[in-house]
């Protein structure tokens, strides 16, 4: 059980980027009424940046790697979470030990 | 009408929130292992958990992790990950009349995907009062927390995540996550403006960068189709 000073430092700027976006929600409809355009901007940022996370992982990394992303997505139109996330991981698993990466 | 105890109300948002609740367990035992894996105490996973209480920023932060930490490059990509909590905290505090000013921020402290979505489902249905909520959110909370701890004193003894495929865990709970934002054909252009984006980044520049052009990609690939159908109305 240690604690590295850096990484104590790191979790709590993590923390305080986390509370910001928590609390700045409360802040914007106190003073600033949302349209439609920005109501449209905000609401492409989740699937945005939730792409721009496994792009290098999907696509750049092998193909097993690429092979289970796609495994995993098909299986979520089916399947819930966790079901989909263990499909990917076997499949990731078994496409490793196939083409030996 | 029978007002009904505060004991009963907290139980009933912990019954609400049960399913998630028992899902969120493995993703927290997979936290706390891949954390371990790179070579976080399971103090500083525990911690993590505790402070941050956000699976996808932190999950995020395991595959940029570098020693020593980059506390600046860490605490941007968390910016960026929980953007979408501005939002979420615009639209559910609307819907927080029974809150004191206090207590509405107290709230926000714990405002997950899960719980948040939990909280809007209950307002669209009754009032949302404090007491449910905290029957919501803390035992999910305190089950994120301990699961993650579980998760890093075990982690140290699976060894390699890699090698059973773990590592793969969190690209997978992206990849589902993803799936669940789609909206039909515009949110295509958002998705394939942010892969491109994030590729070519991640190939040509260093650290985390990648997430920001893909973000930006893809909110401007929004507002440009966004602007085509207006000219086509």
């Amino acid at each position: 059980m240690t604690l590295d000073p850096n990484i104590l430092l790191a979790i709590v700027a993590m923390a305080a980027a986390t509370v910001l976006t928590r609390i700045a929600g409360l802040l914007v409809i106190r003073f600033v009424t949302i349209g439609p355009q920005q109501k449209r901007a905000l609401e492409a940022i989740p699937p945005a940046v939730l792409m721009a996370v496994i792009a290098p992982t999907a696509l750049v990394t092998g193909p097993a790697e690429t092979l289970a992303t796609v495994a995993t997505a098909l299986a979520a139109t089916r399947l819930p979470l966790l079901a989909a996330v263990a499909i990917g991981v076997f499949v990731v698993a078994v496409a490793r030990a196939l083409i030996g990466a | 009408m029978k007002r009904i105890g505060k004991s009963q109300e907290f139980f009933d948002g912990m019954r609400a929130m049960a399913p998630l609740t028992v899902a969120v367990m493995p993703i927290g035992l997979v936290f706390g292992a891949v954390a371990a894996s790179k070579g976080l105490s399971s103090l500083e996973a525990t911690l993590m958990s505790a402070l941050v209480f956000a699976g996808g920023s932190q999950f995020v932060a395991m595959d940029i992790w570098t020693h020593p930490a980059s506390w600046g490059a860490l605490a941007f990509s968390a910016l960026l990950v929980n953007i979408r909590h501005v939002l979420m905290s615009a639209s559910i505090g609307t819907k927080m009349p029974a809150f004191s000013g206090p207590a509405k921020y107290a709230a926000m402290l714990l405002l997950a995907d899960e719980i948040w979505a939990m909280a809007e489902v209950r307002a669209g249905e009754q009032r949302l009062t404090p007491v449910w909520y905290a029957g919501l959110a803390v035992p999910f909370y305190c089950v994120w927390v301990l699961s993650s701890l579980t998760g890093a004193a075990a982690g140290a003894f699976l060894g390699d995540p890699k090698a059973i495929g773990l590592d793969f865990a969190f690209p997978a709970v992206f990849t589902v996550l993803v799936m669940g934002f789609w909206k039909g054909r515009d949110t295509g252009a958002v998705l394939a403006a942010s892969a491109v984006a994030a590729v070519l980044a991640h190939q040509f520049l260093p650290g985390v960068w990648y997430i920001a052009a893909g973000a930006a990609a893809g909110v401007a690939a929004t507002l440009v189709t966004n602007r085509r159908q207006e000219a086509c109305a």
